[in-house]
């Protein structure tokens, strides 16, 4: 039981980092939901073998799981939840900017890495700082 | 007391709810977001008072057993980060009710109950005193972290925060399955226990542990060669976001590092650790050489520090953790000020790239001042803070003879002091710059910004004067974390 739940963890967690090395949002996003139940799932078999439902005088004692990884499991899955819908958000913002969900390099990293002056890096300028804020989500 | 330990992260969390309640309400909203930051801010205060005076104090939240319930500890070394840290946060607010009337001010509806939000997991980070806690707090700061940084959705914002969003989750999942390791190992998560039980493990799994924690603490403190995604994210938000993100967000990790690999005697490590902070400090002082551009400098300059810190903890001596921990004191308000003289420097020249600036000394010269003193500490020249916490860490990597390291440690100076004089050069110095478009600011708005960096300045001054008394803290506090016996039965009790 305990090397089959094991298994599961390892397969989301591969899967999950697979997914989160792309270049699409989309997919990052993907590959975060299955790392997040890795997780969960990760926490739950350090619980220990499964029993009875750990509600006070519903079973004996010895018989119950352990509730303590199941609270920290259940706060796991509440953040995870937040975080995919931010996620998500993000993912829109850019697919309104770019009209891709890519990932994109860091511009100044490229001009370093190719030896360009400063000169040729393009700004942005107050102007469009201010329309970007004015303007809000398209 | 105890009452005084909870306020500092309930003050700020009860103000973001009324910030958030009465955000069109702009007088109202800064009256909540301040008031709150300054009653956390003064509990803290008084906290360290009485933690010098009295000794460790535990709160056990609910009343729980420590083995089942959360518990606040407020011994000395969170007492000392606490009231540094929470300062930062007020002076930054007061700084960004100055500056959200300008273009390059946070959105002012969000970033004032946002980093009421921030404050709180700050607070409960540095109290907490057990892992999964931690785990919380390091979620509430990053959550509220990604919003300050991406919510003005700039295309430069988005884009880089996509990065910095990506690779702190990564490090959460690491920190999460971490976590159920070390209750699948011990049977806890409650750091006093794990000090008894996590030396007691054979070796494989201990360091296994020391090393999983390494990389996830290591993530969120930007060390090499983890840290890709700070220089990339932080330039891109307003100043006073990449003025808190800077001062205290890498610092909460090497804060946490240097709770949990001490508590729980991962001396094993520590040679991996100094390699890896020889690392951190050389090639973040080249990359600061190598950057054109004030606030990206200034960025890879927190990287280079993270290193000093990490090297004094990785000598595992007394020494050593005491030098880290008077460094992590010094650098929280130095670094904050050097980001929000950037952004005054951006107001009056209209960009942040070198290049683009010029003349600043002449045209205003109370910004060269004010940027002149953190600027000197930061390189670590007498008499200010910077240098105190470079000799002390220093002198600890003399005393176990690691040459290596110390050689490093000074290379990495003469760097940050290369690069500062870069800053200095390209933007203080020389001709005006011929076409500058200032921000318009209005000057009562101009002056809240000049008074809370200058406010900053001072608290630089008063730390590097209280030196002497302030490394006597620190020592007494790397001894319980050396000798961790006092705290585990403090918090059993």
């Amino acid at each position: 039981m305990s090397a089959a739940l094991l298994f599961a963890v390892g397969g989301l967690t591969s899967v999950g980092i697979y997914l989160i090395t792309a270049r699409s949002l989309s997919q990052i996003i993907l590959g975060f939901s299955l790392l997040g139940h890795a997780t969960v799932l990760g926490l739950l078999v350090a619980g220990g073998a499964a029993g009875d439902a750990p509600i006070a005088g519903t079973a004996a004692v010895a018989d119950m799981s352990n509730p303590l990884p199941q609270a920290l499991a259940l706060t796991a899955i509440v953040i995870s939840f937040g975080l995919t819908v931010f996620l998500l958000a993000l993912a829109v913002r850019q697919q309104h900017l770019t009209g891709d969900d890519q990932v994109e390099d860091d511009l100044e990293d490229q001009r370093i890495a190719q030896g360009q002056p400063a000169e040729n890096l393009p700004e942005e300028t107050t102007e469009e700082i201010t329309q970007s804020i004015e303007g809000g989500i398209p | 007391m105890s009452t005084l330990v909870v306020l500092t992260i309930a003050a700020p969390l009860v103000a973001a709810a009324g910030g958030l309640f009465w955000r069109g309400n702009t007088v109202a909203r800064d009256a909540i977001t301040i008031c709150g930051l300054a009653v956390a801010m003064i509990c803290a205060f008084v906290v360290l008072a009485e933690v010098n005076d009295s000794g460790t104090h535990v709160v056990h939240v609910g009343g729980w057993q420590p083995e089942l319930g959360i518990v606040l500890v407020a011994d000395l070394l969170a007492a000392l980060i606490l009231p540094v840290a929470l300062a930062v946060i007020f002076v930054v607010e007061i700084f960004a009710i100055g500056q959200r009337r300008t273009v390059w001010g946070a959105n002012p509806e969000l970033s004032g109950p946002l980093l009421c939000v921030l404050t709180s997991g700050v607070s409960l980070a540095v109290l907490t005193g057990d892992l999964f806690t931690l785990f919380v707090a390091f979620e509430l700061i990053l959550v509220s972290s990604y919003v300050l940084l991406t919510n003005q959705g700039r295309p430069s914002q988005i884009r880089a925060g996509m990065t910095y969003v990506v690779m702190n989750l990564f490090a959460s999942a690491l920190f999460l399955f971490g976590v159920g390791f070390v209750y699948a190992a011990t049977g806890t998560v409650n750091l006093a226990l794990l000090t008894e039980r996590i030396p007691e493990l054979s070796d494989g799994v201990r360091i296994g542990l020391g090393a999983w924690f390494f990389v996830v603490f290591g993530t969120k403190a930007a060390v090499f060669p983890l840290f890709s995604w700070l220089p990339d994210s932080y330039p891109t938000a307003p100043t006073t976001i990449t003025a808190v993100f800077a001062g205290l967000l890498t610092k909460i990790g090497i804060y946490a590092m240097i709770r949990f690999h001490t508590l729980t005697q991962m001396d094993d490590l520590g040679s991996t650790m100094l390699i890896i902070a020889g690392f951190t400090m050389v090639i973040g002082g080249l990359g600061a050489l190598a950057q054109s551009d004030v606030k990206r400098i200034l960025s890879f300059h927190i990287i280079s520090q993270i290193g000093y810190m990490l090297m004094g903890l990785g000598l595992f001596t007394v020494a050593g953790i005491a030098g880290a921990i008077v460094f992590l004191i010094h650098n929280m308000p130095v670094k904050t000020v050097l980001f929000l003289v950037g952004g005054l420097i951006e107001n009056d020249q209209g960009t942040s790239t070198l290049d683009r600036s010029g003349g600043v000394a002449s045209r205003r010269p109370v910004l060269a001042v004010l940027f002149a003193i953190p600027a000197l500490s930061l390189a670590g020249i007498p008499p200010f803070s910077g240098f105190v916490a470079k000799l002390a860490v220093i002198a600890a990597a003399i005393a176990e003879a690691s040459v290596l390291i110390v050689v490093a440690a000074l290379v990495a100076g003469a760097l940050t002091l290369l690069s500062m004089a870069k800053i200095w050069l390209g933007v203080f110095w020389g001709p005006p710059a011929s076409e500058i478009t200032p921000v318009s600011v209005p000057r009562r708005y101009q002056k809240t910004m000049l008074g809370a960096t200058g406010l900053a300045v001072c608290g630089i001054l008063v730390i590097s004067a209280m030196s002497g008394p302030l490394f006597d803290l620190c020592v007494r506090a790397a001894e319980d974390l050396k000798h961790p016996a006092s705290y585990v039965s403090e918090v059993l009790s």
